[in-house]
């Protein structure tokens, strides 16, 4: 049970250990590895959405001058259906097969059939064009909803609908049913006084990662082989990989490089199995490194998504009821965030009659990816709008209407549990009192608040933790560091070792070095990694406190350990860490300590966003004038950072709302396959976002720390575009908020 | 006894809303859930996570359980 404390480096501002080598360019990124006598990588894509391969004919290919190394899906081993668990998610691990390299069909544009290793990119950019693909085109289906119909068309003949009380008969292409439900939903409707019931659309869109999938492998003639690539989990990477390619776990070995944004992108893997393939074909190292254009048309984006909402409530504010059917579109692969946004879309509230349906829908889109709280933003920007519009029609203050209905300790979530200690009260109390909340606004203004709800993870986190002779750290760990984690590993070893923390040198070791590590996603790492240094950095103190016991001749309990220093109680006598590390050798050898663990208790952690635009009458276009993120972080140990990944996901989502979305064409070709006319906001966009954290201790973990990474993403969809709302007098229920948009609104309104 | 709450997605194996079960830890309540109901198959129940007094574990298999434990089974989550 976490308590309140006072903290020597905890709550910090502490410089970054990785700060130098980023700005001054050392760092080395996903696609800066060269190795002698390398070969470079590319992939041939599908021209069709939709489409049955009848024949590949890689022999041009092969026989241009310079080209070493050729591979089809023919060359990965059979392998059956099986879950296989990634952390904490899990994937299909032929599916994933069939996303790396293409098997009997293509199911998006882009989808990648083949692949080439040459000695020059030139060499082998000229040779993907000479590999001949004979297919059988086939109607694409892009929507979710087209998805669904009877005579749709068919993405896979074996998927079958699950979570049905029947086992189907025929293939469709909703992959999986899913329902929540408690209490009485048509009794909780027929309470109400008033009902707000609307259907909400979200598009396809990108995380936004700067940096493109990259890897470099060599496989090795005794069967070892090595990955460097850019992820944010390697130990997956590893097992993926060794699935896909029947290989031993123990033959690979996976370096995460420095990651240019991942917010979970890149918990999964497109090039490693090929480019591994086209090595041991080869004999020599590959590199493999998409451009911007196959980023966008064939790396997994966010899911879209179909949403209807209806809400009841008494006139005094009081919600009766909530119902949502909630479609999401996976892409070519069953697997969208659809479980998840079916959990959290009204988990904000305490209500008694809830029924929440979710379809998972295949698409000839590409296999959709983590997205920062993947399935959240979509559920909960339909039920956060639902219920601005609820406060507009009980002409009620809407921090005023959540704070009647806000779940609290001892709610019990949609999903199952009792809430332990949450924030949800604390934040809404700290935006109804923020100047922000209080400030006017001015012509063709709008504002407007959104809630989130975000569960974060624990799951497996393995460290190492090594004292140096000198009585400096080095504390091995192997969370791939997306947010600057790094930094708050190094501060919470600080902290129980009493070591200064510029003392203390945090790596990310590979996969060989140091035992498995979950994925860096479900905002765990600081969560949980930490308790595992908080775990080895006391064992490293109890040994130090032995070491000097027997220097001392005195028993343990006669050792204090006060600011990194032994301090003998009997006598005053002091030994530094430093001392006792030095003399480590002749008191028993190097002090060293370890901890593995599966992180039990992630503490939820939700936000209240406010946003303030103002919306251009003549062009639709809106500015986002003032912007304030308000979080539960349980405690920030490092808050800095805490209010970057507030800032962070609100720019996110504020893009989100606006102006990101995937266009494709009848055929199912994107037509916004780079970031000019796929626009992601720009610094100059955007105001400073203004950022409160609230601190509620998650229970559970020694400091009371709560995963923030993800919950900034959340309430800005609603937020800003019922804020635009407000500004023009139309409710939005599309996104993006763009100014063609928006602007036909305004005409609608007009005429 | 602990009391275990069932989902309604559960509940379908169940056809009830919740049950008391004798037994100290997660892998007897999972063997005693499966004699109870013959719907109901440990491969279903060994997928998910389970929220024990309000904590969510993910892989709960030796996690002991107090005779007054309120106990959720609740898919895996995910994050980004």
């Amino acid at each position: 049970m976490s308590e309140v404390k006072d903290y020597k480096y905890i709550g910090q501002r502490t410089i970054r250990p990785d700060g130098f080598d980023k700005v001054t360019g050392r760092a080395n990124f996903g696609a800066d590895l060269t190795l002698p006598g390398m070969l470079w990588a590319r992939v041939k894509r599908s021209p069709y959405a939709h489409a049955r391969i009848i024949d590949i004919d890689t022999s041009k290919a092969e026989a241009l001058a310079g080209v070493m190394a050729v591979a089809t899906a023919a060359d990965f081993p059979a392998i059956a259906s099986e879950t296989l668990q990634m952390g904490e998610t899990s994937a299909d691990i032929r599916d994933l097969a069939r996303n790396n390299l293409a098997l009997e069909k293509v199911l998006y544009h882009g989808h990648a059939v083949a692949a080439v290793a040459a000695v020059s990119q030139t060499i082998a950019d000229q040779a993907v064009e000479l590999i001949e693909v004979e297919y059988a085109e086939l109607t694409p289906v892009m929507d979710v909803l087209e998805a669904i119909k009877d005579d749709a068309p068919i993405l896979h003949d074996d998927l079958f609908t699950a979570g049905l009380a029947e086992t189907p008969e025929t293939p469709s292409n909703i992959a999986m049913r899913m329902e929540l439900k408690k209490g009485d939903i048509d009794a909780g409707f027929a309470e109400a006084d008033v009902i707000v019931e609307r259907e909400y659309q979200t598009p396809t869109v990108h995380q936004g990662y700067i940096e493109p999938h990259a890897c470099t492998v060599r496989y090795d003639e005794d069967g070892q082989s090595m990955i460097w690539c850019c992820t944010q989990g390697h130990f997956d990477v590893r097992a993926s990989t060794a699935k896909i390619l029947n290989m031993e776990l123990s033959k690979i070995k996976v370096i995460a490089s420095e990651i240019g944004g991942g917010f979970g992108g890149k918990t999964t893997i497109y090039l490693e199995p090929v480019a591994l393939v086209l090595s041991k074909k080869s004999g020599r190292p590959v590199k493999l490194v998409m451009n911007r254009e196959e980023v966008f048309r064939a790396s997994g984006p966010g899911s879209a998504t179909r949403s209807w909402i209806k809400v009841g409530a008494r006139k005094d504010g009081t919600i009766t009821a909530m119902q949502g059917i909630l479609h999401y579109e996976a892409g070519a692969f069953k697997g969208s965030p659809m479980a998840p946004g079916v959990m959290c879309v009204f988990t904000p509230y305490d209500v008694a009659n809830v029924h929440i349906e979710g379809f998972d829908v295949v698409v000839n889109k590409p296999k959709v990816a983590a997205y920062r709280a993947p399935g959240a933003p979509q559920a909960e920007f339909a039920a956060e709008s639902a219920i601005n519009e609820l406060a507009d029609k009980l002409d009620m203050d809407p921090i005023e209407l959540r704070l009647k209905n806000a779940a609290k300790e001892g709610t019990q979530a949609i999903y199952g549990p009792k809430f332990k200690a949450i924030g949800l009260v604390e934040c809404l109390e700290a935006a109804k009192n923020s100047a922000h909340y209080k400030s006017p606004l001015g012509k063709n203004q709008g504002r407007s608040i959104a809630a989130g709800f975000w569960f974060n993870a624990g799951m497996s986190s393995s460290v190492v933790i090594n004292m140096n002779p000198d009585g400096t750290v080095v504390v091995v760990e192997g969370s791939p560091d997306i947010g600057g984690s790094r930094a708050s590993m190094a501060m919470m070893a600080a902290e129980e070792l009493g070591i200064a923390v510029e003392k203390i040198k945090p790596i990310i070791a590979d996969t060989d070095g140091v035992g498995l590590n979950s994925t860096t996603g479900g905002s765990r790492t600081t969560f949980a990694t930490g308790m595992a240094i908080i775990e080895a950095a006391q064992d490293v103190v109890k040994q130090m406190k032995e070491r000097a016991a027997a220097v001392w001749n005195v028993t343990l309990d006669q050792v204090d350990w006060v600011d990194g220093v032994a301090v003998n109680t009997a006598d005053e006598a002091r030994l530094s860490a430093a001392e006792i590390c030095a003399a480590a050798g002749s008191t028993g050898g190097p002090i060293s300590a370890r901890a593995s663990l599966t992180a039990r208790g992630a503490g939820p952690s939700f936000a209240v966003h406010v946003a303030d635009v103002e919306v251009d009458p003549d062009t639709g276009k809106v500015d986002v004038i003032r912007y304030t993120a308000i979080q539960d972080a349980g405690k920030a140990i490092h808050p800095g950072y805490v209010e970057g990944q507030y800032q962070g996901g609100a720019a996110q989502g504020i893009g989100w709302a606006l102006n990101e979305e995937y266009i494709y064409d009848e055929n199912g070709v994107l037509e916004n396959a780079g970031y000019l006319d796929y626009r992601i906001p720009l610094a100059s966009d955007l105001p400073m976002i203004e950022t409160v954290i609230v601190e509620v201790p998650n229970p559970f973990h020694p400091y009371g720390v709560r995963g923030v990474g993800e919950s900034s993403i959340i309430p800005p969809l609603a937020a800003v575009s019922s804020a635009v709302s407000n500004a023009i007098g139309v409710r939005m229920s599309e996104l993006p908020c763009s100014p063609p948009r928006v602007l036909k609104a305004i005409q609608s309104r007009d005429n | 006894m602990a009391t275990v709450i069932f989902s309604s997605e559960l509940q379908k194996f169940t056809r009830e809303e919740q049950t008391d079960v004798d037994v100290l830890n997660y892998r007897d309540l999972v063997s005693a859930l499966e004699d109870k109901y013959q719907d109901l198959g440990s491969d279903t129940l060994m997928k998910m996570a389970v929220a024990i007094d309000g904590e969510i574990i993910h892989d709960p298999l030796l996690e002991r359980l107090a005779p007054d434990s309120e106990v959720h089974f609740l898919y895996r989550i995910s994050g980004g």
